[in-house]
């Protein structure tokens, strides 16, 4: 089902850290915009404060955080905690990345909807984000 | 019980009318006498001959093996230094240093942007007193040690200068290999302190030092590993670090330097692909137009300046997080298109890399995974066994053929610097990359394990954690260092740096001194950004 409003679902991704890695984000922001969003690739080593700003001022409906620096338990839950701050509570939030899998549950606890290991396809991305993203538009 | 490995379909014979390699390269159905060049004995030649396609020595491997050289680190030195001493003890042939994501980007252990990232990827190193004690136990001039590391290379070559000095091993001794090339950086690997004239002013600097003080030493090692990890095709990681060669070499013949009195000392880092020909005529033809253009463009006139040599790692994209223990079978497959390629030293992922950095019982499988190909498959036993074979000469001859067309296209540009300014490489990459994700996606490729083959249930495989609690002991490190040197000596020797900087001199004395008095490597950042200036990069996508 479409999105309640007319307007393109809008996507953030983003590298936090050091993490030079942007083969997937990369990917990633091209797969999302070829399947019609609005995708704002911050580019590389982002601090936690300058993705926020970037999610709030580009009024995204999500975030991509994609880290293969092994820094995922610190800068996801910095992340997560400015948008909580700033009060920014419906934003869908995924991360993608070199993550193992006993990291998983401690990060859906903190509210990450999903995590995309190696080898998860783009089209099942694509498609996570777009259903999660237009729910927080209709509800 | 374990669920049942349920495969989705397999390739029917109608469907394999057309083939290509990994990088789209179209195979034919037959290669036969008609593939091999008409001037055969130029263009293939001898080992140890002009222009090198079988090899830079006349015996390869009969003479000597290729370094064993597993890229290691994590944690704080004393972590490292340890997993130094378990790898040469299984019999690893030289070192290879990894570095943590802060030292690589020239920010100490304490910076806030440090923060989580502290000897994750590889081992911390703020200033001499950790260089020191990395190599504790290790005579520095019993070994060669390789140390990935780019924007700040100048920094820590001065702290193994440092260290052989202190362990009476003199500048001249001491052998091995620094990165240092930043032009695949603003390509590939991301990782810069300074915008691409001062970064290429340090590289010639360490270029030229390096020639007059370090005649064992590879003062750069010319990439494509990182360009192909990004998602390059084999045809680009060929062309597009080659031309990084050239760049450099036409950088020293700008400062002044005789080609002859460095070239020999410049080398090369491939990756080792799964797609076992492609590699080996990569390769091939690498030599062959290294040895060509530094004869006929650069005038080189000593073989030892046209002869092309290299380290390989195997590629870490290849490594699937599902059933690990494949990986071993795809190391394996690699590190032999590697050795039947004529590399010179060679670094074997370990099976649980997809996901960590190795343990060490995985990365002593991939350490024995060189040893049984080195003592077990004969594959040493003559240089270039598939030269002559219709298929590798023909390869070879169409990447040599691919490589020039991108020559030409880089040129048309400007040159290396002007094309990586205006995104051509980068965005090279990056529709290659997406290509093969699309490849994968729509199962066209399979990657098994992953998109065919796959398992529902799969254990757990143990990786290695590094302990969050290393990141402390590494500050409380850098905090030593700084409450025991003396300040006047470094505040001096930073300023010295900067003064230098903004001048035309070659930097590495200024590096070593305040290197010498414990200045870190961040702080000597900072000093030589508030001359240069940082990057940003402008990604496509």
């Amino acid at each position: 089902m479409e999105a309640a409003t007319a307007r393109k679902i809008r996507v953030v991704v983003a590298k936090p850290g050091l993490d030079g890695h942007d083969r997937g984000a990369k990917i990633i922001a091209r797969a999302l915009r070829d399947a019609g969003m609005e995708v704002i690739y911050t580019g590389l080593h982002q601090t936690p404060e300058q993705i926020a700003e970037t999610v709030i001022q580009e009024d995204a409906d999500a975030v991509g955080l994609s880290i293969l620096s092994g820094a995922h338990m610190t800068l996801v839950p910095k992340v997560v905690e400015l948008l909580a701050e700033q009060g920014v509570d419906d934003v869908l939030v995924t991360v993608g990345g070199t993550i193992p899998a006993e990291d998983i549950p401690e990060l859906k606890k903190l509210g990450v909807a999903a995590v995309f290991t190696p080898g998860a396809g783009t089209d099942e991305i694509v498609e996570f984000i777009r259903e999660g993203a237009a729910e927080r538009h209709v509800g | 019980m374990a669920a049942r490995s349920r495969s989705t379909s397999t390739q029917p014979e109608s469907q394999a009318a057309e083939r290509s390699t990994i990088s789209g390269h179209p195979i034919e159905a037959l290669y036969g006498p008609g593939d091999l060049p008409s001037d055969a004995e130029e263009r293939i030649g001898a080992p140890g001959e002009y222009p090198f396609t079988r090899g830079p020595y006349p015996s390869m491997y009969r003479g000597k093996l290729w370094t064993m050289r597993q890229f290691a680190g994590f944690g704080t030195v004393e972590e490292t230094n340890e997993r130094f001493h378990y790898l040469l003890d299984h019999g690893q042939t030289g070192l290879s240093t990894a570095f943590d994501m802060p030292t690589l980007m020239g920010y100490d252990s304490d910076h806030a942007r440090s923060l989580g990232e502290v000897g994750r990827e590889g081992v911390a190193v703020d200033s001499l007193d950790d260089m020191e004690q990395l190599f504790e136990g290790i005579p520095l001039g019993g070994v060669t040690t390789s140390m990935t590391i780019n924007a700040p290379a100048a920094i820590l070559l001065a702290f193994y200068v440092l260290v052989g000095e202190e362990q009476g091993v003199p500048a001249e001794k001491l052998g091995g290999t620094i990165q240092t090339d930043i032009l695949k950086e603003y390509i590939a690997q991301k990782e810069w302190c300074f915008p691409i004239e001062p970064a290429m002013r340090l590289v010639t600097d360490m270029i030229e030092w390096c020639s007059q003080n370090m005649p064992r030493w590879h003062p750069v090692s010319i990439s494509g590993y990182h360009i192909r990890e990004a998602g390059s095709t084999a045809q680009q990681e060929l062309a597009f670090t080659l031309k990084d060669g050239f760049t450099y070499v036409e950088r020293a013949l700008e400062r002044g330097l005789d080609v002859d009195d460095f070239a020999p000392r410049l080398s090369f880092f491939f990756n080792a692909h799964i797609d076992f020909f492609e590699e080996i005529a990569k390769y091939r033809a690498a030599r062959r137009i290294w040895a060509r253009e530094l004869r006929e463009t650069y005038g080189a006139k000593r073989e030892e300046s046209m002869r092309l040599r290299f380290h390989a790692q195997t590629a870490g994209v290849s490594l699937t997080a599902q059933q690990p223990l494949n990986n071993v079978v795809r190391t394996s497959l690699e590190a032999l298109a590697a050795v039947l390629g004529g590399t010179q030293s060679l670094h074997t992922n370990s099976f649980d890399e997809a996901l960590a950095l190795p343990t060490e019982e995985a990365v002593r499988v991939a350490l024995r995974t060189q040893q049984i190909i080195a003592l077990e498959s004969g594959a040493p036993n003559t240089p270039d066994p598939l030269g002559g074979s219709y298929f590798v000469e023909k390869l070879t001859d169409e990447m040599e053929a691919a490589a020039y067309d991108y020559f030409a296209r880089i040129d048309e540009l400007g040159g290396m610097v002007e094309a990586i300014r205006a995104n051509f490489p980068q965005r090279e990459i990056a529709d290659a990359a997406f290509t093969y994700q699309r490849e994968l996606d729509q199962r066209r490729r399979i990657v098994v394990g992953v998109n065919d083959f796959a398992s529902e249930d799969e254990g757990e495989t143990p990786i290695l954690r590094i302990d969050p609690a290393l990141e402390r002991k590494q500050v409380d490190r850098l905090a030593a260092t700084r409450a025991r040197r003396d300040p006047a000596a470094v505040e001096v020797g930073l300023a010295e740096l900067k003064r230098a900087a903004a001048t035309d001199e070659n930097l590495m004395p200024a590096i070593i001194e305040a290197a010498r008095a414990r200045a870190t490597e961040g702080e000597m950042v900072s000093a030589m950004q508030e001359v240069f200036g940082t990057y940003t990069e402008s990604p496509v996508f």
